[in-house]
Parts: C-alpha cells; structure tokens; sequence
C-alpha cells in the first residue's frame, strides 16, 4: 500500500495523495443508504494527464478506479464496491471556454454547477445551463455521467443529451476526444453528423473511462421568470394536464409534486411549471396559453390555479433549490433517499399509489417528485423519503421501500435511474441479450482489466 | 459532547463550502487541502464518527479540527436550521480533545503561555503598554471607554502600528478612554475556540472582575477577536458591556459630526475579517469610513461581506498555524483575489488579518504591488 | 347546528331586489330578479347558480340584511354545485384546519387578533400597536373561515366556526382588534347571520387605527400623496367600517382619489376569481382596475387585506402604483417609516 501511495503522490503530489483512516471513512460512504465500502486511497489530480497516469498505473496493479464529483447521487455510485482509487475530480475546476454564439460552455470534470452558473451570471448573462437541484457542489461532469436533468430538461431533454463534447480518459488509460472536438477542435457537438461516441462513457458511471472535459449546451437565459402552480385532486389527470402544457410549448421546467405535509399540500397534485420572458408582454403570453390549454380542467373543477403565498414564491424560484436539499433534515436526521426511475407519465397514477402505499407501510416520511423530460417524452418519479441517520430501524425501513421502489419499476415498464448496484444487475438481468452483448463489448474493451468503477455495470 | 445529539443531521451537502452565488468555494480548509474531511460536512461526519469509536483519534484527525479557521462561512450558507451551531460544534469537539488531552503541541504550547504569561507571546506583563511610550493615551481611570488593545496589538510589531494609528484617531476626535496597559491580560477569545474552556473562563473572570472594580461600561476593541469574546461569551459570565470595534466609533463619528479628514489617493478594496463580519454582522462601518475618504477609490473584491474570505488567521491558527502554508494557503488565495481588482491597497480592520496578508504578499512576491494598510492606518495617513 | 337567519318573505316583498339588479355579473331587472332569489329560496335550479362569481357584493347591496350571498351559498351546497376546483377546495379547507400550532400573547381583556395572515405578524409592529401587541392570537384556532363562502362551503364555517368562538371564550377577552376585515365580518356579520354567538365585541383595525392616530395627532405629517383604496370582498360585509378610510386619509394627510370602481361600485382583487375560474375574469377585472387607478391619478394603492395586496400589488407595481397596505401607511404618517419614495 506505501508502495502505491509513493507512486500516486509522484503522479499528483504528496499533499494531494491520502491513506488516513479520515479518507478512508469519509470517502466510503455516500449521504444515502449504501453500506460503506472503504476505499485504499483518495487521490486529488489536477490535470488529465495526471488522471492517465493513474489510470494506467491502476491497470498495471490491478487496482480499481472510482472518479468522483460531489458524491450525491444518493446511490452510491461512487462508493468504491472493491475499495482500490477514490479519485477526487473537483480540483479539476476551471471554467475553459464560453462560446457565446455557438452557446456552448467547456469545463474541467470536477467543476461545479454552481460555478458554472456564477460565472455565466457574471459574464454571459444571456445564457444558462440546465442547473439540477442537487447542491450547487455537484459537478457537471458526474451529472452527465448520470444522465441528471435540470431546469432545461422539460425543453431539451436530459442534461446528457445536453452535452456537446467530452474528452475521457478511457480505462486503458487513452485520451479520447469525443465529438467535433475530436476534429474541429470546437466542442459543438458531441457525436452528429458522425457516429455518437459518447453513449460510451455517459451513463457508465465511470466504469468505462473518465471524463476530463465536457462541454454543455448553452440556452437563452430571460430577464425574466416566474411560477405557476395547477392544482389537481386525480391523479390520473396529472398526465392529460402535463400533455396539455407542454403542447403549448410555452413552459421551462414542469415539475409535478405531492406531499402530505404542509397541510395546504395535503391530498393534491400540484403541477408547477415555469415561465420565462425577456418583457412583461412575453411572460404574460406564455402565461396566458398555458392557462387557457388548462380551461377545461378548470370548468370541469378537476383543478385549478392555486394562489402562491409571497413566501413560497422566491423559494421555488431559486435554482438550485436549495428546499430540495433540506428534505434531508424532515426526519432531523441529515438523511433522504429516493429512487427516481424514469416512467412513461402515464404510469404517475400507479407510481403515486405505490409512493403511498410504502409510505404507510414503512412508516416514513415521503414526497413524490416528477421532474417532465423533453416535453413529456418521459418523465422522472422520484420516490423519496426523508431518514434519520441516527435511526437504523429507520434506515432499514428506507431501505427496504427503496428495494420494493427497485423491483415495481420494471413491472411498469421504467428504468431504474442512477440505478443503484442492486438495480443495475436487475436491468442487466431483464434487458434484451443482445443489448447486454453490446454493453460486454464496450466494457470489455474499454475496461479490459475491470478496473474501472468496478462491481458498477457488471456485464462482464 | 455539547450538540452530540445534532451532529448526525449533517446531509454533507457542500452548500458550506461555497459562497451565496457560488462564485467559488469559500471555505478556508477545504481550498487548502482539497479533501473533504477538511470542509465542514467533512468535519461533522468525522465527529460523529469518533464519537462512535468508528475511527481513532490521530494526528490527521486534529489537523483536520484544528485547521479549522472558525471563520463562519459554514455558518453563514449552511441550508439547515442547525446552522448556527456549526462553528460551535468544531468547538466543542476541540474541548472533547482538549479535555483528553489529545492536541497538536503548537495546540498546548499556546495554552501554555496564556496560562504563564497571560499572553500569547511570552512576553512579560511590563511590556503590555509599551506602545504608548511617547503618546498622549492615558491608563483607564473611569474615563468614558476602555480602549482594550489585546494580545496582537500590544506585543506584535506590525500590529503596535495600527493600536497606535487607532488611538491616535480617537483622541484627535474627543473620545473619552483609557486603557490597561500591563493589567490587560488575553480576552481569551482563541482560547476559547480552540477548545480550553477551563482557562477561557478563568480568564473571563479575571478580565470581568478588573472590568468592574475600575467601573468600565464600554469597551472599544482593536481586534474583532476580542470584540467577539466580550459581546458573545463574556454576558454568560456575568461580564455585561458595551462593546465596539474601533471602526463603528469612527464610522459615527463621521454620521454626527464633520470628519477632519484630507486626502489619500489610492485604488482600495475591503477584507472583511470574519469575527467583525460575519460572526458580529459589521459590514458597513468600516465600508463607510473608506468610502468617505477624499481620493480612495474604492473596489470590492468578488468574494466580500458575508462572502468574505477568511485569511486563515482564525480559528487560534494566528497563532498554532496548523493550517499551515503553501500554494494555497487562505491568505495567498486571498490577496490574489485583492490584487485581481485593480486595488493597490487592501484595507483591514483585524490587525491579524494584517498580519497574515502581508505574510501572503510577501510570498506571492507582491511587494510594492500591493499593500495592506489598516483601516485606521489609512485614516492616519488622510487626518490633517 | 348554526342556521342561516333567512326570511323568504324579506324578499318577496322588497321593493327594490337590489341584490341582483346591482350586480355586475348577472343582468336582470327588478322582476327577474325578485322570481330568481325566491327560486333559489324554495330549493329550485336558478341562473344565478352560474352567474354569480362569489365577489360578496349583494350582502351590502341588500339593505334589508336578508343574506342574499349566503343563501346562494347554503343552496349550491345543498345541490353539490361547485364554484372552485375540487382540489382548490381541499387546499384551502386543509389549509384552515387546526393544528395546535397556534400563538397566544400575553392575553388581556382586548386582544390583537391576526386570524391566520402570517403577512400581518411582522406588520402589527411599533408605536401604533406597543399597548396592545403583547396580547394578539395567531393561528388556525382564531381563523374567521368566512373565506369558505366562495367555496360553496358553509357546513366547513358551521363547523369551525363555533369552534373559533370557544378558543376566544377561554381566553376570557372582551373585545378583539381584527387585523383582517374578513375576520370583522364574520365576528360582525355572518356569525350573527347563522345565530352563531360571539362571546366579544369585534373591533375593526380601522377604528382602531383611527383613535390611535388621533392618540398620536402630534407626530402625526401630512403625507401629501395621492391615493386610492383597494377594497376586498370582505369589506362587504361591513360596509359601514369602509367610510373609515376616508377619515383616516383626511387624518393623515393622504387625498383619496375619486374614481369609478370605489365604494359600493369597487372591484374585488379577482385573485379568487383566477382560482375558481381561470384566467380572462381575473384578467378583465384587474385590468379595468387598475386602469381606473392609473387614469385618476393615483400615486400609492392601499390595501386593506393582504390576499389582495399579494394578488395585486405587483401588478399595480409594473404599472407604477406603489402598493402599500393601510397598518404601513399609518406608520408612514407617524414618521415610524418612510415613504416609499423618499
């Protein structure tokens, strides 16, 4: 272990290299409910070149690779299952390149969401990027990586689908530029008009490479923007509503949420949406169709639009919201988890059932979240339940309703997102086998010694 | 432990390591070290989990609580209702260890010579008031304020230069004090946060009896330590005063009355020290006094008032540096974000916050690029 | 069970039926009008089931205190005829409901009551209120319900409502200051109407504001600024409490612009009509409003109830009316605060 520890201390500096028991106890463990699983070292290397020399040192001792962002999917994708390299992406963060005109952003792979909106804020306030509302610490790098979504997501998809150019670092330790980027040294696009490389890394959690660089796509960022809330007692409407807004297409982000507390959620669906415009005139268009594509729910009373109290207003306006974070302390206990599959939205009625159902027979605190992806071509469930750390029976409780959450998935039809390595090995089980033949192939190449992210997509 | 029972809720979500707009990371520690157990979130989830036998104490382990710059910047964006009791949370860890006996030497050794000599610096109680040898300050007999200088302003020589600029402003303006010369013994303020509550209390006693016996009422500090120490740990012990920083006087003054201040030419930008800004919410009277000054042109750095980025000095690490150097360090980080306005000049209000950027100017090879100038420094240099 | 003091009679024999010849949203004559309110006394479908949008005006139209918006609202009930949405509905009955959470000052024979407007709390502050803000309620326990009326909703009031009466009754108060009209018109109004006892004398902020300020005549500074009155639905309900604002702008120094939509002819804010019916009646009546506003010269739009203020002050805002509520007028007046513009 010295041995390793000198090697990677020559590739990235002693004082970035740790073996403490502090690392070791830290880095094994997520905010979510993964058993911990130490690692043997906690790397922080600045440059891709330094990443390569780990990788490829990594492949000499047969030692696994686990890169990290901020560790907040909750699902413990970056805990390392077969200890090895915890590698630390976020003192690789600068901010590379703002092409205005062709409105896309290059970052290193451990800048944050966070600077990356101060920045743009300050010198390109005319352009945004689809922020998540995990903490601004995320990176945008590991988001991609997990296919998240943002406040774009409900416009232009998924935050991957959103990427415009990586380079990786593959797990046999090759630079690869993945895009134009690979050509014309400009980072618009990530794989059209040539073959799409990028369904290589996006998606694996690492376990085929690393990324170093990613580019995103930028959008028009509005002087203006606000928030409505359509309010529902049926769930089976929610999806008719959602199709009705988006049809429209008027909306930024549609977020659909229900919750029994406070009380003035209780027993309803509320389906918020966001509105942005350059004038008063532009947002007040955009608010008026979206309205009126809801008068029959509203002259049939299967809902309507609920006044927004002066104090809510701000709070749901902000990005990223930072109330998202703090369901983690509804327990007082520091904990939540949810697992947040990705659904049809005609399966809401069903999921929200399901939410409620395990809610009562757990005994937990939840609240159902449904983030619109790509004007309803999809949408993600999040089944979420707020534990206290300090409470195994609790924790135990969590976990078991996010096991039931893992397997009423596939029976309707979803996909696990971010899947959790449990539910990774059912989605390898239940996939086509000549899909999984073709991910073997991609992982067998690309991670020839297993030694990437290992015990992740285990086709092999 | 004190706050053992909320130590769990911590989500180590990051929103502590970061400024309100997420500029840029804004957490001493973790800008230094680059691990997470260095952050605030790193520190909670290592707490707990020392307290649960999960990992032994080491030396890394009290590198990591002592490093701690107790600068309140966790405390400041943390999203939870338990934020306000971050900073005293690392506190109370440091007096489980304290109380163990389990500290870094430069730890103990700091203890150590508050209890000897009643200062910092070793230095022998005689000299305390020598740096007002030659001035017209007299020692405090019942005049209006306590001019209380504290351990930095009266032993260190960068710092006698502020103590005496601030004094002589005082007195060019009317005001009424004294000071205690070789009765002033350490606020104890470092003490305190480095967890050695025994010998803060027994300095707390000692500072509220003499208070009393020479009946002071109000208190002008030099050092926002000190300014901490009387206005939020001294009331619990029965020590109830006025306190000011000297900059709040001053900032009055020009409110109430014509200042008498010329010119000084010069680009400034503000480093607000964290126990003047964001533990004891003064951002605007040192703000005022600059922007009134004929002649400064005043900038603000990116990351300032509840943003500020701490130098390091906090934490007892002016005095342990346990944080340590290099690359790095807050207070080069620091005044590479000063130099980056344009400004010529960072003003302070700390003079340990002097003292660490000018240690950074030095090593960041800005000498005659930049300097550091206390704000009573600049008012001196702008009196007629 | 609380019952609705209704005399079928009262309206057979008034000679006016102003209740629905003066409204706005139906347009009949004194005939029609008469034969549709005795309709919908005696149980049968009427077309003011689908006119009437729940503004509260015809309480103050009918002078004959015969309870022409209640009746309405008992016989939608009793045929299941909604006016909101069904979820709108439940939020705000979920909304109401106790939860043991409320406050309670140091309570004395007068009492500040703030029902349940949390935009109130920070407002009833400062010399106006110093003698009486120890001793306020707050919370879902004190809350005067009358709000269920545009839901088609009084089984929820008849409920509460005595409920509400009981928690005041322990307290032992003799008098209530009510921060929200509403509250006023059911301690004053409705709950009178439904024989409901209340067991203090309700008292209006704006007389309260008023003896206040005369209190306080020697830091009263005349303000100087043109302004107009939003009046909420509420206020219909005690209409005899709206002629205050008038004193109370001679008082402090304010004009009152005279303008079409005031008085017995004001618009409500159309903030529960966007709830109940979407967007073009909300959208038609703001407008109109604040055009009346704009074209008469008003400089500040004071509110009286924050569920207005919260409705319409940012729209009055855009068009360069500064909203203002009347507590924080006053406070102007008395120099506690400055004027927006200064």
């Amino acid at each position: 272990m010295e041995r390793i520890a000198r090697l990677l201390a020559n590739i990235v500096g002693p004082e970035y290299v740790s073996t403490a028991s502090e690392e070791r106890y830290f880095y094994a463990r997520d905010p979510g409910l993964m058993p911990a699983h130490s690692p043997d070292y906690v790397v922080l290397p600045q440059s891709t070149k330094q990443i390569q020399q780990i990788i490829r040192l990594a492949n000499q001792e047969k030692i696994p690779v686990v890169p990290m962002g901020a560790g907040l999917a909750l699902t413990g994708l970056v805990i390392p299952l077969k200890g090895g390299i915890i590698v630390d992406m976020k003192r690789m963060n600068k901010i590379l390149e703002v092409n205005e005109k062709a409105r896309y952003a290059l970052v290193e792979g451990g800048t944050s969401q966070g600077a990356l909106k101060s920045y743009l804020e300050r010198h390109h306030p005319r352009l945004r990027h689809s922020v998540p509302d995990a903490p601004p610490t995320a990176t945008i790098a590991a988001n991609v990586s997990i296919h998240g979504q943002g406040r774009l997501t409900q416009q232009y998809g998924f935050n991957s689908d959103l990427v415009s150019g990586l380079e990786v670092v593959t797990g046999t330790g090759d630079v690869c530029r993945i895009g134009s980027c690979a050509l014309s040294g400009s980072w618009f696009s990530k794989g059209a008009p040539m073959p799409d490389l990028s369904g290589m890394f996006l998606g694996w959690f690492g376990s085929t490479g690393i990324i170093t660089k990613v580019a995103v796509k930028l959008y028009p960022k509005k002087n203006l923007r606000d928030v409505e809330i359509f309010v529902t007692d049926r769930a089976e409407l929610v999806p008719d509503i959602v199709f009705e807004i988006t049809h429209t297409e008027m909306a930024e982000d549609i977020l659909v949420f229900t919750q029994p507390k406070p009380m003035m959620f209780k027993d309803n669906h509320h389906v918020s949406f966001y509105i942005t415009g350059d004038t008063e005139e532009e947002l007040e268009f955009k608010r008026k169709m979206i309205w009126h594509a809801l008068d029959p729910f509203i002259k049939s009373k299967d809902g309507g639009f609920m006044g927004i109290p002066p104090i809510m207003k701000p709070v749901l306006l902000e990005s990223p919201q930072r109330s998202a974070s703090r369901l983690a302390d509804v327990k007082k206990g520091g904990g939540f988890e949810y697992s947040g599959p990705i659904i049809m939205l005609e399966a809401y009625p069903e999921c929200m059932k399901k939410l409620q159902d395990l809610a009562a027979k757990y005994d937990l605190a939840y609240s159902g979240m449904v983030r619109i992806i790509d004007c309803g071509h999809a949408a993600m469930f999040a089944f979420a339940f707020a534990f206290n750390r300090a409470d195994a029976d609790m924790m135990e409780r969590t976990r078991n309703a996010i096991k039931e959450v893992s397997d009423f998935v596939l029976d309707i039809g979803g996909l696990h997102w971010k899947p959790t390595v449990n539910e990774q090995k059912l989605a390898i089980a239940h996939m086509d086998p000549n899909t999984r033949k073709l991910m073997e192939i991609i992982k067998a190449n690309l991670d020839p010694n297993g030694i990437m992210n290992p015990g992740n997509w285990e086709v092999c | 432990m004190k706050y053992e029972d909320i130590i769990h809720r911590c989500f180590r979500c990051g929103y502590c390591k970061f400024t309100s707009d997420y500029i840029d990371f804004n957490c001493p520690t973790y800008r230094k070290f680059g691990f997470e157990t260095y952050s605030p979130g790193g520190r909670m989830w290592l707490i707990r989990a020392w307290l649960n036998n999960e990992i032994e104490n080491s030396e890394r382990f009290q590198e990591i609580l002592f490093s701690c710059a107790t600068c309140a910047n966790c405390v400041e964006h943390c999203v939870f209702t338990f934020r306000e009791d971050l900073v005293n949370i690392f506190m109370a860890a440091r007096e489980e260890l304290v109380n163990k006996g389990i500290i870094p030497p430069p730890v103990r050794d700091y203890f150590k010579n508050i209890s000897i000599s009643g200062n910092a610096y070793k230095q022998p109680a005689e000299q305390r008031g020598k740096w007002a040898e030659g001035t017209a300050v007299q020692p405090y007999q019942g005049q209006e304020y306590l001019f209380y200088v504290g351990d930095v302003g009266s032993y260190d020589e960068r710092a006698k230069g502020i103590t005496k600029a601030v004094a002589h402003i005082l007195a060019k303006n009317g005001i009424s004090f004294g000071i205690l010369g070789e009765k002033e013994i350490c606020d104890g303020n470092e003490v305190m946060t480095l967890g050695e509550v025994g010998l803060f209390e027994s300095l707390a006693e000692q500072n509220i009896a003499l208070f009393r016996q020479l009946g002071v009422n109000k208190i002008i500090t030099l050092d926002p330590h000190a300014l901490n120490a009387f206005k939020n740990y001294y009331p619990q012990l029965g020590g109830n005063f006025e306190v000011f920083h000297y900059t709040q006087i001053i900032a009055r003054l020009i409110e109430t009355q014509e200042p008498n201040i010329g010119e000084y030419q010069a680009k400034v930008t503000y480093h607000d020290p964290c126990y003047l800004g964001r533990h004891n919410g003064e951002y605007a009277a040192p703000r005022k006094i600059l922007q009134s000054i004929p002649g400064i042109q005043f900038v603000e750095m990116l990351q300032h008032s509840e943003n500020s980025f701490c130098c390091g000095g906090g934490g007892g690490n002016f005095f342990t540096d346990i944080l340590g150097g290099g690359d790095e360090a807050p207070n080069r980080i620091r005044v590479r974000q000063a130099i980056e306005t344009g400004a010529d000049t960072v003003a302070v209000a700390c003079p340990q916050c002097a003292k660490m950027l000018d240690d950074a100017i030095n090593a960041e090879e800005l000498d005659g690029k930049l300097q550091v100038l206390d704000v009573a420094e600049i008012v001196m240099s702008a009196l007629t | 069970m609380p019952k609705l003091q209704f005399d079928e009679k009262v309206c057979e024999t008034c000679p006016t039926a102003d209740c629905l010849v003066k409204c706005r949203f139906i347009d009949v004559d004194k005939d029609q009008a008469k034969a549709e309110m005795l309709r919908i006394a005696r149980g049968e479908d009427s077309i003011v089931f689908d006119s009437c949008v729940t503004c509260y005006a015809c309480e103050e139209y009918c002078k004959r205190g015969n309870h022409p918006f209640y009746l309405i609202t008992e016989k939608r009930e009793e045929k299941g005829l909604l006016t909101a949405p069904r979820a709108i509905t439940t939020q705000w009955i979920n909304i109401g409901e106790p939860q043991g959470k409320y406050k309670v000052g140091q309570i004395g024979k007068k009492v500040l009551s703030f029902g349940y407007m949390p935009e109130l709390l920070d407002m009833a502050k400062g010399k106006l209120f110093e003698d009486l803000s120890p001793s306020f309620v707050f919370g879902q326990e004190f809350f005067c319900n009358v709000v269920y009326i545009h839901f088609a909703n009084t089984s929820i009031i008849k409920k509460r409502l005595p409920m509400v009466m009981e928690n005041f009754k322990k307290l032992g108060v003799e008098e209530v200051v009510c921060l929200h009209d509403e509250c006023y018109g059911s301690f004053a109004h409705l709950a009178p109407a439904y024989g409901i006892e209340v067991p203090f004398k309700p008292i209006h902020y704006f007389d309260y504001l008023y003896e206040r300020l005369q209190e306080l005549k020697e830091q009263l500074r005349p303000l100087n600024i043109k302004v107009t009155y939003q009046r909420p639905c509420s206020s219909r309900l005690s209409s005899d409490k709206h002629r205050r604002v008038r004193q109370i702008m001679e008082l402090i120094g304010a004009e009152l612009v005279e303008r079409e939509y005031q008085d017995e002819n004001a618009l409500c804010c159309g903030g529960i009509f966007a709830m109940l019916y979407g967007y073009d009646l909300a959208n038609e009546v703001q407008t109109k409003n604040i055009e009346d506003m704009i074209s008469h010269g008003a400089k500040y739009c004071v509110f009286n109830c924050p569920a207005c203020q919260n409705t319409l002050g940012d729209k009055v805002a855009k068009k360069g009316i500064i909203p203002v509520h009347m507590i924080d007028l006053c406070k102007m007046a008395i120099g506690e605060k400055p004027l927006p513009e200064e």
